[in-house]
Parts: C-alpha cells; sequence; structure tokens
C-alpha cells in the first residue's frame, strides 16, 4: 500500500469507523483521539504490506484498544471519576459487532446527531463537514471564511454541547424520523449550494464541498432507500453539478447558462441524475421540493441547446414548486423562466410585484435578474443601475466582473 | 439527566386574557403537570408572580445594591419553570413542547449541572 492508497481508505472509511467508535466509547472527544491513534497505527503498519480484510473493522478494533488504553491512563491520574470511567471500560470492551449493518446505522447515528436541531444552522454545517465527512478543522474554517481558532472553538462548544445538553445519539424514531430528514438533507443542500456559488471570495465554485454533499446524499440514499426526498436531492446535486467544466473560462469568469458549451457537462453524471428523478418521481405521495427542482435541472440538461429549452414546462414546474414551498427566491426564478415564454416584460411586472410585497427585501441576486431583464427590453439607462446595484450586493469577485462586462456592453 | 425548563411569555399580553381564557390555561397546566408526574418526569415546577414583583440584588464591594425589577428588561419574561427527569435532550424538548405556555411563548431548555 502507498500513502496515497492508505489515505483515501482512511477518507472513504474514517467516518463510519468514528461513527461506531463514539457508540462504544460514548464520547466524541475520546472516540477521535483513538481513532488518530489507529490511524497512526495503520500508516506504521499497512505500509508496504496488505490490507487488513475489513479495513473498517479494523480501524474500530484497534481504535477501541485505544480508547481502553486512554481510559486507564486516566483512571490512573483522577481517582474521583473511577466510577464513571469503569463504566466506560465495559462498554467499550463488549464485542464490537462490526458488521456491516452495524456500521451503517452508527453513521446514521452520527449524521442525525451533527444535524441536531438544538444546533444552529451552521454549526450543524460545519459539525458535519467535521465529524461526518472528516474534513480537517482548517478545512472547514476556509468553507466558513472564519480562522482555524474560532473554528475550532466553535466546533469544542458543539461537541461539548452534545455531552452536557444530552443529545442522544439516535437515529429518531417515527413521528420525529420526518422533521429531522429533512433538516439532515437541508444541511446537505447548504453545503452543496456553498460549492456550486460560494457566498464571497475569488473563486465562483469550490468543488471540494460539492463533491462532499453529493458524497453525503448517496451515502444517505445507501443508508435510507427508497425515499424520493433523497434521490430527489441527489439527483439536483448531480445535475448541477454535472455542468461545472462549462461554468466557468480558464480565467474563472462566469459563463452563462446561455452562453455555455454543453459538450462539456458531464454526460455519465447527467445519465445518472435523469434516471435519478424518473425514480424519484415514480415514489408514492405527492412530489418533494428537491424532486421537482431537480426535474427542472433535468429538462435543462435535455435540451440541445438554450433556445430550444422547453420554458413552458419549466415554468409550470415552477408553478408546482410555488405550491409545494412557496418562497420569495422561487417566485423570483420563477419570474426570470416566464420572461423566456412571456417576454421580459410580463416577468418584470412579477417582481415588481413581488418587491411590492416586500419579499426578497436584500436578497442579492434580485438586482441582477431586474437588470438581465432591463437590459433585454433595451431600457439601458435603468439596466446600468440595476447593475450597480447588483455588483455592490455581491461579494463574489467573478460576479462582480460579469457585471462589469454587462455594464461595457451597454455603453 | 435532569433538565430545567423555564417558560418565559409576555406578561402584558398575559395580563389582557379573559378570566374564561385564564382559567382554561390553568386547567391546562393541571392537566399538563398531572400527565408529567404520572409518567415519572416531574421533579419540581412552579409559576412565579409577575416581574412587577420582582427585586434584584448584587453585592459590589462588600455592599448590597437592591433595585426594582428583574435582571434584564426583555420582551418576554420568566413565568415560570418546571424541573424534570428525562434521558435525553430529545425526551426533554418533547416534554417541553407540550407545556401549554409554548403555544404562545417560548421555553428554555437546559441542562442540570452535575457534580461529580
Amino acid at each position: 500500500m502507498t500513502p496515497t492508497e492508505i489515505e483515501k481508505i482512511f477518507r472513504d472509511e474514517g467516518g463510519r469507523a468514528l461513527a461506531t467508535l463514539i457508540r462504544l466509547v460514548g464520547d466524541f472527544d475520546l472516540a477521535e483521539d483513538a481513532l488518530q491513534d489507529a490511524v497512526a497505527v495503520a500508516l506504521e503498519r499497512w505500509r508496504g504490506s496488505d490490507l487488513p480484510a475489513n479495513p473498517r473493522a479494523w480501524l474500530v478494533n484497534v481504535g477501541r484498544n485505544k480508547a481502553i488504553d486512554r481510559v486507564r491512563r486516566n483512571i490512573a491520574f483522577r481517582g474521583k471519576q473511577q466510577e464513571l470511567m469503569h463504566e466506560l471500560l465495559l462498554n467499550a470492551s463488549a464485542p464490537c459487532d462490526a458488521t456491516d449493518t452495524a456500521l451503517d446505522d452508527d453513521m446514521l447515528r452520527l449524521i442525525f446527531t451533527c444535524c441536531h436541531p438544538s444546533f444552529a444552522e451552521e454549526v450543524q454545517v460545519a459539525l458535519t463537514l467535521r465529524t461526518v465527512c472528516g474534513l480537517t478543522t482548517a478545512q472547514v474554517a476556509r468553507a466558513f471564511l472564519v480562522s482555524e481558532d474560532a473554528m475550532a472553538q466553535r466546533l469544542l462548544r458543539a461537541k461539548q454541547k452534545i455531552r452536557l445538553a444530552g443529545i442522544p445519539y439516535e437515529v429518531p424514531e417515527r413521528e420525529a424520523l420526518e422533521p429531522r430528514l429533512r433538516g439532515v438533507l437541508a444541511v446537505i443542500y447548504l453545503v452543496f449550494t456553498e460549492g456550486y456559488v460560494a457566498t464571497s471570495g475569488e473563486d465562483l465554485m469550490r468543488p471540494d464541498l460539492a463533491r462532499e454533499a453529493i458524497r453525503l446524499a448517496r451515502l444517505i440514499d445507501a443508508l435510507m432507500p427508497g425515499r424520493g426526498e433523497i434521490m430527489g436531492l441527489l439527483a439536483l446535486m448531480l445535475l448541477h453539478d454535472a455542468r461545472r467544466a462549462g461554468r466557468e473560462t480558464a480565467g474563472g469568469d462566469i459563463v452563462l447558462l446561455e452562453e455555455q458549451d454543453r459538450r462539456l457537462w458531464d454526460a455519465g453524471q447527467i445519465a445518472e441524475g435523469l434516471k435519478l428523478v424518473e425514480n424519484a418521481l415514480r415514489m408514492p405521495g405527492r412530489p418533494q421540493s428537491y424532486t421537482v427542482q431537480a426535474a427542472i435541472a433535468a429538462l435543462h440538461a435535455r435540451a440541445p441547446n438554450y433556445k430550444d429549452t422547453d420554458w413552458p414546462q419549466i415554468a409550470g414546474l415552477y408553478e408546482v414548486l410555488l405550491r409545494i414551498s412557496p418562497s420569495p427566491v422561487i417566485e423570483l426564478n420563477h419570474a426570470a423562466v416566464v420572461s423566456m415564454v412571456d417576454g421580459p416584460a410580463r416577468a418584470l411586472d412579477l417582481i415588481d410585484a413581488l418587491e411590492a410585497r416586500g419579499g426578497l427585501k436584500g436578497y442579492e441576486l434580485l438586482p441582477a435578474v431586474r437588470a438581465d431583464l432591463l437590459r433585454r427590453l433595451g431600457r439601458h439607462d435603468a439596466a446600468r443601475e440595476a447593475y450597480l446595484a447588483a455588483t455592490a450586493a455581491t461579494q463574489l469577485e467573478p460576479l462582480r466582473r460579469l457585471y462589469a462586462r454587462r455594464i461595457a456592453e451597454l455603453d | 439527566m435532569q433538565y430545567l425548563l423555564m417558560i418565559y411569555r409576555n406578561e402584558a399580553e398575559l395580563g389582557q386574557m379573559t378570566a374564561d381564557d385564564r382559567k382554561k390555561l390553568t386547567a391546562e397546566y393541571g392537566a399538563f403537570t398531572q400527565s408529567i408526574i404520572q409518567s415519572g418526569h416531574f421533579k419540581a415546577g412552579d409559576g412565579l408572580q409577575p416581574t412587577t414583583t420582582a427585586t434584584s440584588v448584587r453585592v459590589r464591594d462588600g455592599k448590597t445594591l437592591t433595585t426594582d425589577g428583574p435582571f434584564a428588561e426583555t420582551r418576554e419574561q420568566l413565568g415560570g419553570y418546571y424541573l424534570v427527569e428525562a434521558k435525553d435532550l430529545d425526551t426533554a424538548l418533547g416534554i417541553a413542547a407540550r407545556i401549554p405556555g409554548a403555544k404562545t411563548g417560548t421555553i428554555e431548555v437546559r441542562p442540570v449541572m452535575i457534580y461529580d
């Protein structure tokens, strides 16, 4: 085994091994330390020899022994907590069921714990990236544009809350499951959207975050098979992400959908996404929001070019979305699509009405959509003003450059 | 584990309740308390007089300062509490959601510190 191959195994199996260790030793920090110990041993033993038959189970077993060692050392130091530690030792030394099902259940427990609604949403995202996806604290800090120290503090407080507030290490039961699963999917989608269009900075996309979100959705789809909303979310992300290579120039400038070279799109990923949408639409019950959004992405993916896209059907799907999960952002997207069916003037009326109702106050893409409609209507002065407002509203450099190009074209 | 469920609600709104509504709310609290006594979660619980009856005490440099009113002026005020025994946070949150005051106010759920 080469170090790179070993590294890959840690990436793939580390999350599951950690999930099981947390259940066995009942403590996030102890489990993380124990897994680190096990990884150090693995790096030494696996190099230049064959892998153990089941690397995951190997990591769990070595990690468990390392945890017991750590607890024993602690008992020697702190006699006071002896009784408590003793109980922990008994738990940890009980026979470990390292079958795949048991490890899968642990992974689900870990995901649901990290996405517990008693955490703020961004804490849920950070905990999930760090613990489930195995990103380093520095990597998570970069995703949030905060210092590594600040992120380390945030993660520490979250793990303390798990322990002190008694957040259960469990997959919620029956009636609690649906809302909690919605929360988990929302966290995954948040990770994805940040990877798809970053909030700020030099780069339009953060492909690593998009990849992690897709990996998480695949995992949860495998762990809880046959659920339409999970398939819908996975399909939505696969179809969006498939366009990645076409969405920017080599120099990092944005290429809008209408100008994208569709030959750059990832055909394999599109095929997988299309199949998943079909399956998700076939599930019983009314279609979920992610599935409808995926169906919209599927129509874009199938279209031969921008002009010949099935705009009327996309507009219809947005109307479905407005019924099942109404939001001002979806109204804005709907208006943009209406401009392709009924023209920009009709779309502008919809946006004016939306703004008059006070929706979308401060939403940074609103002036950009308005600017595009005004430009197409030939109202150059108003368009220029809207592009300037759009520039002021964003912190993302590639978007600023796009608006500057548009303004230059107007002059 | 033990959790303190603190019931915050708007006193001004509560003061405007009709006698009938007040009676109904009292009955709801009675039924809820009974249910958590029977399920074994109840440890203690009380309602509090309004913040107009509150006095805050601070000792600075050995001198005791008393002020009229609550510690902080907020939109919602602490109006009562339950102390419950629950196996984990989800159970405690489930109990908190059933407190009649949760429908109009806010229940803050805090784990009780364990000394070992």
